[in-house]
């Protein structure tokens, strides 16, 4: 099971973090300090696990961005590195050539894909267009609302004038 | 409508955000940010919620407080639309946890949501439940989420499964209902479907047994088909990974397929096969192959003994090993360590590839190779392997030497053939790892030296030697000073040669000089230091010659700061100056120490002296100074059984006190707690009537008083030389000052303080737990009547976090003590007691009654019993 999923900036900002597991507040800034001294400082040749609390943390870096993933000691570390390249495919698939600026000005959609990937921790959908076309199809009834609720406040803006 | 909450976009605030410089700065626009959504908040403020809850999510995601929006995220779930749901469950997700009150309430929204007609909301509530859910919303939303395993579209389904994972998770009494339908959703297409419900129903197997054997008789062939088909599988675009077909669902199958076999010969046997065909076939040039390798391997090592895939799989690791890629080979090293509890032999022919590994630069690697090697040593290869460790001790990382000493101290010491052997490799170790060297090796160390007669000559020597060039590492000074000190003549005298030795010639006064050299180091530590004193105490009676220069010395610190110097200096001065006659019969030297005895009580102390071997380098054993022969074992183990069992002799007393007096700051908990029973004496003596009865208490008051008073001034005399107070002493420390206030305290509820006497009562049995009071009055304080209620468990479980409350109507004064425990062993193996203290101001025309209710935990789950007492006897 994965009890955490952080994206770490290259400067320690954390872009994105998912608990599985019950952290306190306290626990999470606390987590998220251990795991970025440890993982930024990192060689690029060195493997991509880092044992940590008797756990293990799998990390891959893309670009600036670290995304990591806390595991048991007994997990398949292999289809961790995969499953963050799962999510990774997806979010460049959905921004279009994602970069660290998408993710922070839409901080919220990357949590919503994050959503379809995973539940419980626990991987969901191995398909990247199904999930392509769950988060399409609920983002079209955020815009449909939206544009109902336009054109009712136009309408009783006319009606009113 | 709120003027700043229509200010700022979403995107304005990251923005500004973005643009700070300093913290401060950031700080500023936070709380201006924070500030105008509390007023938004306050007002009621629809239009902007969900953006507004959208800034607290990224204030949040920076570290800041936003517990305030937690009710926002409720109301948006409540609302009807999807845009608002979707950011409001979001939120929820985010900012609540398990543990918050708050998510009760939203039980009811979720409800409503997982019957909604839109899927999508149905999906959102899911996703929450999944991810949040505490053991009483899954009590409350099991059979919807059942209901949803079978609903039209796969995309629900799946999410319900992972959903029944997280409930069962949380309260595995359920697991059974979720049986039937995770078993239904083994024979779906749907990858995403299967994907969940294989892991729901590995989760269910380790939940419950009857899962598993229900699981293995009707779906192992149906799972192994579905991997065969997988496995041969055409391309397909949306699944595939660098040329694999879902390695996803390969690696959730492999996972169940192994909890299915382990254990089982039919099951093993039926998945041989497809395994073979896994293991052989499965392209490993890029990681989603290996990860289904790897996946494959641990299954093969799990299920029943099957020799061809066990070849097979210790083949593909061995090629792992060779990899160039780190991850591989750190995987390799991973499943090494349980192939090695099935074929030893096949690891062993790794074994230099392993060694390879230890000295690798990646720190994960080293650190799993290390483990490995540890499990790889035995009888025939141990020599061979710790001179390579060693010699790696020397280059290795300064953060990577802690680990590598402490396994190779645990090498040598377990496996060591023969003495010399044993001491030659730590005299190795410590001139390159001295200062990473446990207390508990080095003590280990001198035991075996005292024992090792014929060595004595040769070890003193050779770590003479070795102090000359590697004097800063801590541990190598207090063992070779400590054998100085007792073997100088042999040091000096070149007696007792081994052939391969090398002679050389040392003066009684270089032996000297070695000596003051260390105490003058002021890198070493205090007890380092203070050793070195003893070794010149010692040195002066053997070396008569050099005896005034010691003496010197000695008086040099004398005027010594540091207090436990100071007190050692003046001491030994005194020895040598005053006690000429018994100097040498005090510094003799020390018997051989009991091996066997060191090793049982290590055994039995262990996380003690872990406790204290770490940071406490001050835990000065005073018994030194007393030049007794029993204090070395005191030096030798530090965690002395006091902690286990309080004796009762003076000098335990004696240090008990010591162990209260000295660690104020330390004993925290224990020290509150005495305290307040120190108090409740006091409040004893206020809340009693009688005259009589108050002149008595007083006397006890007073004479515990006076006991605690003295016990410092006793201190004062003895003039205690023990620094810093050891951490051993918290436990000691309370403990024993309970027993002091117990003496002291109450002490009518002392049965013999012949109060008339009466019959105890069954005050409450259930089915889980038995209460009885035991009563005693003080004789003349009739109103007063203590009670010790004594709890009784009659299930086969142990209870945790006992609690035992109590209520009384208004005649009646109720005092809880403490309890002596919060947990409650199962069976009736063992009681808690607590004492209470009723006054009853109607004495003589009500009698007692009250109100109970006790709750515990049984595996984490919250029970909570209720009751009255009326049968009390009457004329209490």
């Amino acid at each position: 099971m994965i009890h955490f999923v952080l994206l770490i900036s290259q400067q320690g900002k954390v872009r994105l973090a998912k608990w599985y597991s019950p952290y306190s507040q306290k626990e999470r800034s606390k987590v998220i300090r251990e795991l970025s001294g440890m993982i930024l400082n990192r060689g690029p040749k060195l493997c991509k696990f880092v044992e940590w609390r008797g756990y293990k943390v799998v990390y891959r870096r893309y670009a600036g961005l670290y995304f990591c993933m806390c595991i048991n000691h007994e997990d398949n570390e292999l289809e961790i590195l995969d499953i963050i390249h799962h999510f990774v495919v997806i979010l460049d698939r959905y921004f279009g050539n994602v970069c660290e600026l998408d993710l922070i000005f839409n901080f919220h959609k990357a949590y919503y894909i994050l959503d379809e990937i995973l539940i419980a921790g626990e991987l969901q959908e191995s398909n990247k267009k199904t999930v392509e076309r769950l988060i399409d199809a609920q983002d079209l009834l955020v815009e449909t609302a939206k544009e109902e609720a336009n054109s009712i406040s136009k309408l009783i803006a006319q009606a009113t004038n | 409508m709120n003027p700043f909450s229509s200010g700022t976009r979403l995107r304005d605030m990251i923005r500004a955000i973005r643009a700070c410089k300093t913290a401060a700065e950031e700080r500023a626009v936070v709380r201006k940010e924070c500030a105008a959504i509390r007023a938004a908040i306050s007002e009621n403020d629809q239009d902007y919620r969900h953006r507004n809850l959208a800034k607290l999510m990224f204030i949040h995601m920076l570290g800041y407080p936003t517990h305030f929006g937690q009710m926002e995220c409720l109301k948006l779930i409540a609302s009807p639309g999807f845009p608002e749901k979707r950011i409001g469950y979001l939120g929820l997700m985010l900012l609540l946890d398990e543990r918050q009150e708050v998510l009760m309430l939203v039980t009811n929204s979720i409800k409503q949501d997982l019957s909604h007609t839109n899927q999508y909301i149905v999906g959102l509530a899911l996703c929450a439940l999944g991810n949040i859910c505490s053991a009483e919303m899954a009590r409350d939303l099991a059979p919807e989420v059942e209901r949803l395993l079978q609903f039209r579209d796969p995309n629900i389904r799946k999410k319900a499964a992972l959903c029944s994972i997280r409930i069962v998770k949380k309260v595995p009494d359920l697991a059974e209902n979720f049986i039937n339908p995770a078993a239904a959703l083994l024979k779906e297409k749907h990858h995403g479907v299967l994907l969940t419900g294989i892991q729901l129903c590995t989760d269910l197997c380790n939940i419950s047994a009857e899962a598993l054997e229900y699981f293995r008789k009707k779906c192992t062939d149906g799972l192994v088909k579905v991997l065969k088909d997988v496995a041969n599988s055409p391309y397909a675009p949306e699944y595939d990974v660098s040329g694999i077909t879902d390695p996803f669902l390969h690696i959730k199958l492999l996972k169940l397929l192994r909890v299915l076999g382990q254990g089982d010969a039919d099951a093993s046997d039926s998945m041989n096969d497809i395994l073979a065909q896994v293991a052989t076939k499965t392209e490993s040039n890029k990681n989603a192959g290996n990860a289904i390798l790897y996946e494959c391997v641990s299954t093969i090592m799990t299920i029943e003994e099957n020799g061809g895939l066990r070849v097979l799989a210790v083949n593909i690791l061995g090629r792992f090993l060779s990899s160039r890629d780190n991850n591989i080979r750190y995987v390799a090293l991973n499943m090494l360590m349980k192939a090695i509890a099935l074929d030893s032999q096949a690891v062993q022919r790794h074994r230099a590839t392993i060694l390879e590994c230890v000295k690798d630069s990646d720190a994960s690697i080293r650190k799993r190779a290390l483990e490995l090697v540890y499990l790889l040593v035995n009888e025939s290869n141990v020599k061979s392997l710790t001179k390579e460790l060693i010699d790696y001790l020397e280059i290795s990382d300064p953060e990577f030497k802690g680990d590598l000493t402490a396994k190779i101290c645990s090498i040598v010491e377990k496996f060591s053939p023969e003495k010399i052997w044993y001491i030659d490799q730590m005299l190795k170790v410590l001139p390159k790892a001295g200062n990473y060297v446990k207390d508990e090796v080095w003590h280990a160390l001198i035991v075996v030296i005292t024992n090792a007669s014929d060595l004595h000559g040769y070890t003193v020597r050779s770590l003479y030697r070795e102090l000359q060039t590697a004097g800063e590492q801590e541990t190598l000074v207090r063992v070779a000073v400590w054998c100085i000190g007792e073997y100088g003549e042999i040091l000096v005298g070149n007696a007792g040669m081994l052939n391969q030795e090398d002679p050389i010639t040392v003066t009684e006064s270089d032996a000297v000089d070695v000596i003051e050299t260390a105490i003058k180091r002021h890198s070493l530590d205090l007890a380092t230091r203070a050793m070195c004193l003893m070794a010149l105490l010692k040195l002066s009676s053997r070396f008569p010659s050099c005896s005034q220069r010691i003496n010197d010395t000695i008086i040099h610190y004398k005027e010594s700061l540091v207090l436990e110097l100071q007190q050692r200096a003046i001491e030994f001065n005194s020895i040598i100056e005053k006690h000429q006659n018994i100097r040498s019969a005090l510094v003799e030297r020390m018997p051989a120490l009991d091996e066997a005895t060191y090793s049982g009580r290590r055994a039995g102390s262990v996380p003690a002296a872990v406790s204290t071997s770490q940071g406490a380098p001050l835990n000065l054993p005073n018994g030194v100074a007393k030049l007794t022969a029993a204090p070395l074992v005191d030096l030798l183990d530090l965690s002395s059984d006091e902690v286990s069992a309080p004796s009762s002799s003076g000098g335990d007393f004696l240090q008990d006190l010591l162990g209260v007096d000295l660690s104020p700051a330390s004993s925290q908990p224990g020290g509150n707690h005495a305290q307040k029973s120190g108090t409740d004496v006091l409040l004893d003596l206020l809340s009693i009537g009688t005259p009589l009865a108050q002149s008595t208490s007083t006397a006890d008051m007073l004479s515990s008083g006076h006991e605690n008073k003295s016990s410092p001034h006793i201190l004062d005399k003895l003039g205690s030389p023990s620094g810093p107070p050891s951490q051993d002493s918290p436990p000691v420390g309370s403990s024993s000052m309970m027993d002091l206030l117990d003496g002291f305290g109450p002490v009518s509820s002392v049965p013999e303080n012949n109060g008339p006497t009466y019959p105890s009562l069954l005050a409450f049995e259930s089915s889980s737990l038995r209460v009885t009071f035991n009563f005693s009055k003080q004789p003349g304080n009739l109103q007063t009547t203590y009670v010790e209620a004594q709890f009784v468990n009659k299930s086969p479980n142990a209870y945790s976090n006992f609690v035992f409350q109590a209520a009384v109507p208004k005649f009646l004064q109720l005092h809880l003590d403490p309890a002596s425990s919060n947990t409650l062993p199962a069976s009736g193996n063992g009681s808690i007691t607590q004492k209470l203290r009723l006054k009853n101001s109607q004495h003589g025309k009500k009698s007692l009654v009250m109100r109970i209710r006790i709750g515990y935990k049984i595996n984490d789950k919250d029970v909570l019993e209720e009751g009255q007492v009326s049968n009390f006897p009457r004329d209490l």
